[in-house]
């Protein structure tokens, strides 16, 4: 069984800092497919349209009947291991640096067998186990074989602590303590285990309900950093950047206009320099140290949330502006995950629809609680996902997206 | 010699002091706070052009960004609805000989440490004017809180859950300065001309209302009040030249005979 990880020693500083080498990452264009699925935790293979026949690795073409008519289709995943592998020697650095790791080869209904990172607590084969997709530190899709039950610990494993960004014991920087999300999202931190917990407090003379409550938790430390000032986020990086392994960017301003509700740009440009500008503040400031930071031991730099909007995807004119400015910093999150994939620090995106707060008290629900929220990101942390689009308003939006996007923009329109 | 050279050398025989009278331009200091739903003035924000780099490896420079009513700043009569038709009401077409005036400072900063809310009478007016003589006219009126030593924003701020508690002027006593006095403007040290709860007051803003209304002035965010003589200084105070702009950020100094 996994031991429980035990809070990691101080680091020693004369030691040089492991440099961050990705796992191998080359993948066919087919191969990709598994990358859709995996980026929100889901494990899906090539089923054929004709056939039936599932199958893995991907490739062009049905592996019995030819058929170039294949979909990418959830699987249940569960299988048995039938063999396995202890890897003691690689020429990948990745490997190398964390033999010996142990593989397997995994045998799921249909006929098909999948090559697997086996964790620990997995049994001898043949044992019964779960297949999952999950991204590993290249941000490719890599298939997991975990238990067939849940073990105590078991995310504390050493190959699942490659695979996901569990904030136990690890420093996170959440960027605005003052909102009910920013609020819940600490508490949900600290459950999971999170320390210590720094938290921004932009305009320090505003004292927003529950805030008081924050500020007594033990793991917490107020910083009066404010993403619109580039000084501040410089001297507070300065301050802190070495050491954070997670950055939350939950800063954001929402106002409710289209272009013809509000005159002139003042919400527009408020909205455009939290939600945009303060990535890119951000991203200029922390980025480099969490880079330097991605093989940092247990518990390196590991993750960089920004939360988004479902309406990144696709403008609700009603919130025009608002999604505009969630759809430039959408836009810059690829970019930032794209710098940062080299060196192991996931980009998560989450995309919600309406919160439920002050400025969507005019929409009916379904609207997120921001406590909701707060778990669903601190569970992407915890399961490794890149793309996260919680609530029930989300995944409609989603499905109607990938779906017919021209649909969706002309009934959000019409709402 | 004239009445300037005489000046010229008064103040380089050091027998005139020049006391600045601005908190310095930094994205620190705390911005006026309005509900959230209103328009917003920006606060002060400065961003590299260069320093000495790949981006002009000869330069340091910056780009900054403010409101109107950003900092230490001055108001013009059109800010305020009430003075919004009156001639030469804007930063632009002000009269420059407006930009240098005497000042009536008035020691309020021990009501002030007591009472957070507190309110400048006529009563405290005519009070001081016993002691220190009539204001003159065209002076501008200086309410010295101390306020400025408030160097934590939120102290300085104020607020709690019925707002920003800051002391400034009544409505009668704005009215007695404008009819009774001529004042030429009123300033103080807090974030704004009229006190943290002046909403709740009858006119709301009665400093903005009627000074700005009879074409006068208002300075806020002023520091080193306590560095002025009750009477006897002179301060300058020119804001930038604004098109049609309705105040604006500007560096206040007094000068104070030794």
């Amino acid at each position: 069984m996994t031991a429980p990880l035990q809070k990691p020693k101080r680091k020693n500083p004369i030691l040089r800092t492991r440099l961050p080498v990705p796992p191998p990452s080359a993948r066919s264009r087919y191969a990709l497919g598994l990358l859709r699925g995996a980026a929100q935790g889901r494990l899906e293979l090539q089923v054929c349209r004709d056939c039936g026949t599932v199958q893995y690795p991907p490739r062009e073409v049905c592996r019995r009947c030819l058929s170039d008519r294949l979909d990418w289709k959830p699987q249940a995943g569960d299988g048995e291991l039938v063999s396995e592998t202890l890897i003691r020697h690689s020429l990948e650095l990745f490997f190398r640096e964390r033999a010996p790791w142990r593989t397997g080869l995994v045998r799921l209904p249909g006929d098909v067998t999948v090559v697997a990172h086996v964790h620990s607590d997995v049994p001898r084969p043949p044992a019964k186990v779960r297949v999952r997709a999950h991204l590993d530190r290249a941000g490719q899709a890599v298939l997991v074989a975990l238990p067939e039950h849940d073990t105590p610990n078991m995310a504390d494993d050493r190959i699942m602590r490659e695979m996901t960004c569990d904030p136990k014991f690890r420093k996170v920087l959440v960027t605005d303590g003052k909102t009910a999300v920013g609020q819940a999202l600490v508490k949900a931190l600290v459950n999971a285990g999170a320390d210590p917990i720094w938290v921004g407090n932009a305009e320090p003379w505003k004292n927003f309900p529950g805030f008081d409550e924050l500020k007594k938790i033990p793991q917490v430390t107020l910083l009066n950093l404010d993403v619109t000032d580039q000084r501040s986020v410089r001297e507070i990086a300065g301050e802190v950047a070495g050491r954070v392994d997670i950055v939350i960017n939950n800063a954001e301003v929402h106002r409710t206009y289209g272009i013809s509700a509000r005159y002139g740009t003042d919400a527009a440009r408020a909205e455009m320099d939290v939600n945009y500008f303060g990535l890119l503040r951000l991203a200029q400031e922390f980025g480099p140290a969490l880079k330097a930071r991605g093989a940092d031991g247990v518990n390196s730099a590991v993750a960089w949330v920004n939360l988004l909007s479902i309406y990144a995807l696709s403008n609700y004119p009603p919130h025009g502006t608002f999604s505009a400015s969630k759809a430039a910093a959408h836009s810059l999150a690829q970019c930032l995950r794209a710098e940062m994939r080299p060196t192991g620090v996931r980009v998560i995106n989450v995309y919600p629809g309406p919160i439920d707060d002050e400025w969507n008290q005019l929409l009916l629900p379904p609207k997120l609680a921001p406590a909701g929220l707060a778990t669903a990101i601190v569970n992407a942390l915890k399961a490794g996902t890149e793309d996260v689009y919680p609530g029930d308003v989300a995944q409609d939006w989603l499905a109607r997206w990938r779906e017919n996007p021209k649909a969706l923009e002309l009934e959000a329109a019409n709402p | 010699m004239n009445a300037l050279t005489q000046f010229a050398s008064e103040l380089s025989a050091g027998r005139i002091r020049v006391v600045d009278l601005t908190h310095t331009l930094s994205p620190d200091f705390p911005a006026i706070t309005l509900p959230p739903e209103m328009g917003q003035a920006w606060p002060f924000r400065i961003e590299e052009i260069s320093r000495y780099d790949d981006r002009g490896s000869a330069a340091y420079w910056n780009n900054v960004s403010f409101s109107e009513h950003t900092g230490t700043h001055f108001d013009a009569p059109v800010h305020w609805i009430s003075g919004r038709d009156l001639p030469n009401n804007a930063v632009d077409t002000i009269p420059p000989k407006d930009f240098i005036a005497p000042a009536a400072v008035l020691d309020c900063s021990k009501q002030s440490t007591q009472n957070p809310d507190f309110l400048l009478s006529v009563d405290f007016v005519t009070n001081w004017e016993k002691e220190h003589g009539k204001i003159a006219p065209r002076s501008w009126v200086l309410m010295r809180t101390d306020w400025s030593k408030r160097t934590d924003p939120a102290a300085y701020q104020n607020f709690d859950e019925t707002g920003q508690h800051t002391p400034g002027p009544d409505p009668e006593v704005v009215q007695f300065l404008v009819k009774e006095r001529d004042v030429i403007g009123f300033g103080t040290e807090t974030i704004g001309t009229d006190a943290g709860q002046a909403f709740h007051l009858n006119p709301p803003y009665p400093c903005h209302y009627y000074m700005h209304g009879a074409g006068r002035y208002g300075l806020q965010c002023l520091t080193n009040l306590d560095q002025l003589p009750p009477t006897g200084s002179v301060i300058f105070a020119a804001p930038l030249k604004i098109k049609r702009g309705s105040g604006s950020p500007l560096r206040v100094l007094a000068l104070v005979p030794v």
